[in-house]
């Protein structure tokens, strides 16, 4: 709804200047033109969706020493759409003491939020279905948040002990992973000194923002992990913990669309950072639309190796991580790329600062990690020393 | 035929009755709902009136952040009953206070000069236009206002302590 609003906002900026007044016609024919394209972007997310969901079998696979789908058309390329065909083939049920309402609204919710951001991501200068020039970074940081109190709707909705805990903990994890992820957006809408996507990846021409910012590269890799709940921050929905949390009681078409929206969000995920790191549809030699869908695979194949290596963390360990780690560090980017707006540096010295936060990060969880370690060495030491005492 | 008044009606008409739905309603989960649908809708006159980013504004705090921590809260409450409205005794008196409120307000609202004096054209303020005001002409109240929230932090902190003090 927003998204449409948007664009006829667009189409009305001339009321400011009041010279010329639009008839119904002409925005019927501009409805029906953004109609079309949203429909085509839906069915292409339809595919990209599908095609995800057949890489990350096959890559889980491959990773755990299985082949993956086989049986279904060649290399199981068949396999998405018998999935598919049975989760909409699937009896519906609904529980008793499930809030109806709140049942039925909380997967559209979600979906739609997961929609209402691809409206305004460039896959070339050309291909987008409306550019909103002067907001688009802020609009997508918007539009996330949405998607949360689908979650958390679920999760209360279908009256269930599991999706209340899964719910409670989607808000929080979200709301906490939302913060770095909103800063960094905004650092670098201060290096860019735009907020328009395209400009953004324009920018990037000769050094993409990973070599500029990589600190916050990571930040939102990071983030945008949490936000869409891949492995290692999936402890809202863990299957093993509480049996898929707000997703608990859904089934059928109602669970595919929690499936769908959670796989549009990851592709949404991957297209960011190439569009704000990894310099977008620029490279050599081969259309442009290929190397953005180059470059969305690898990073969507990093996501799946990162799911396939990693054990997911504690909610603790979690919520220490998003606001001892991921926030301050946030922060510290956007301090830094003030300084380097203000200063009038050049791109290199942001980099050593990046880095330098980059390089905090690196010290504060490798001694998280050998915590214990230290502790146990730190006993025997003392150990050693008592007995050497009590030897004299 | 003015589509900008005819949008601007469309969504009126939804802002006022999903408004209505949060009074009305009486279980409480959906009256947060109510909620957040005429939050949306509010956001969409703030587009209506050429205000894009006041418009994601509302739509990332109020829409987002302000109905989930109302959620947050209804989702640890929830027992056999909702907790229903009528439950309290006074509510024929807070009702007629309330209308008593709406009453004045318009009523001195539509004596003002507000509306004849009111600017028919609108001339949409872009982020940096906004930026540079906040951080000029408007500088100390809104150094006000982010400390006024930073004591509201940090009183919710000390509140939550101090339960853990006692034990």
């Amino acid at each position: 709804m927003i998204g449409r609003m948007l664009s006829y906002q667009l189409l009305c900026s001339d009321l400011d200047t009041g010279a010329t007044v639009r008839f119904m016609s002409d925005y019927f024919q501009d409805a029906v033109s953004t109609l079309i394209s949203l429909l085509t972007l839906f069915s292409f997310l339809a595919v990209m969706v599908l095609s995800l969901v057949w890489l990350e079998r096959k890559a889980l696979g491959r990773l755990q020493l299985r082949l993956g789908p086989t049986r279904t058309g060649p290399f199981g390329l068949l396999q998405p759409i018998a999935d598919a065909v049975k989760l909409v083939l699937k009896e519906d049920i609904v529980p008793n003491d499930a809030e109806r309402v709140i049942f039925w609204v909380a997967p559209i919710i979600v979906v739609i939020s997961a929609f209402m951001l691809w409206v305004t991501i460039p896959f070339t200068p050309g291909i987008v279905v409306e550019n909103l020039e002067n907001m688009g970074l802020f609009y997508i940081g918007a539009v996330g948040v949405i998607g949360i109190l689908g979650l958390v709707l679920a999760g209360w909705g279908s009256a269930n002990k599991y999706g209340v805990i899964g719910g409670l903990r989607a808000a929080a994890q979200l709301i906490s992973y939302e913060i770095p992820l909103i800063m960094v957006l905004i650092s670098v809408a201060i290096v860019t000194q735009t907020f328009n996507l395209v400009d953004i990846v324009n920018l990037q021409s000769p050094v993409p923002f990973v070599l500029v910012l990589p600190l916050g590269f990571v930040l939102f890799f990071v983030a945008g992990l949490a936000e869409v709940g891949r492995t290692p921050f999936d402890i809202y929905f863990a299957e093993s913990e509480i049996v898929g949390g707000p997703f608990v009681e859904y089934s059928g078409a109602h669970w595919a669309v929690f499936f769908l929206s959670e796989y549009i969000n990851t592709f949404a995920i991957a297209t960011l950072t190439v569009l704000l790191f990894l310099g977008g549809w620029s490279g050599p030699f081969l259309p442009s639309i290929v190397w953005l869908l180059i470059k969305i695979y690898a990073v969507i194949l990093l996501i799946f190796w990162i799911r396939g290596t990693l054990p997911r963390l504690r909610i603790d360990q979690l919520m220490a991580f998003a606001w001892k780690v991921m926030v301050p560090l946030s922060f510290y980017l956007v301090v830094c790329c003030s300084v380097y707006v203000f200063y009038e540096m050049p791109w290199w010295a942001l980099t050593v600062m990046s880095l330098f936060g980059l390089l905090a990060v690196g010290v504060i969880i490798y001694r998280y990690i050998t915590a214990p370690a230290r502790k146990v060495a730190e006993v025997r030491e003392r150990l050693r020393s008592l007995q050497m005492t009590q030897e004299e | 035929m003015n589509m900008h008044l005819v949008i601007f009606s469309v969504i009126s008409a939804v802002l006022i009755s999903c408004a209505l739905g949060v009074v009305i309603s009486r279980n409480i989960v959906h009256s947060a709902l109510f909620l957040l649908f005429a939050l949306i809708s509010v956001a969409g006159i703030y587009l209506v009136l050429l205000t894009e980013f006041l418009a994601i504004v509302q739509l990332l705090i109020y829409g987002g952040a302000i109905v989930i921590v109302i959620l947050f809260a209804l989702m640890l409450t929830r027992n056999e009953e909702y907790p229903r409205i009528q439950n309290n005794k006074l509510w024929p008196i807070a009702g007629i206070l309330s209308v008593l409120v709406l009453i004045t307000l318009s009523v001195s609202y539509f004596q003002s000069d507000v509306i004849r004096n009111a600017s028919t054209t609108i001339s949409p303020a872009g982020v940096k236009s906004l930026g540079s005001s906040l951080f000029t002409t408007w500088a100390i109240p809104f150094e006000l206002a982010s400390l006024v929230l930073l004591v509201a932090l940090i009183g919710a902190i000390v509140i939550a302590r101090s339960d853990k003090g006692g034990n």
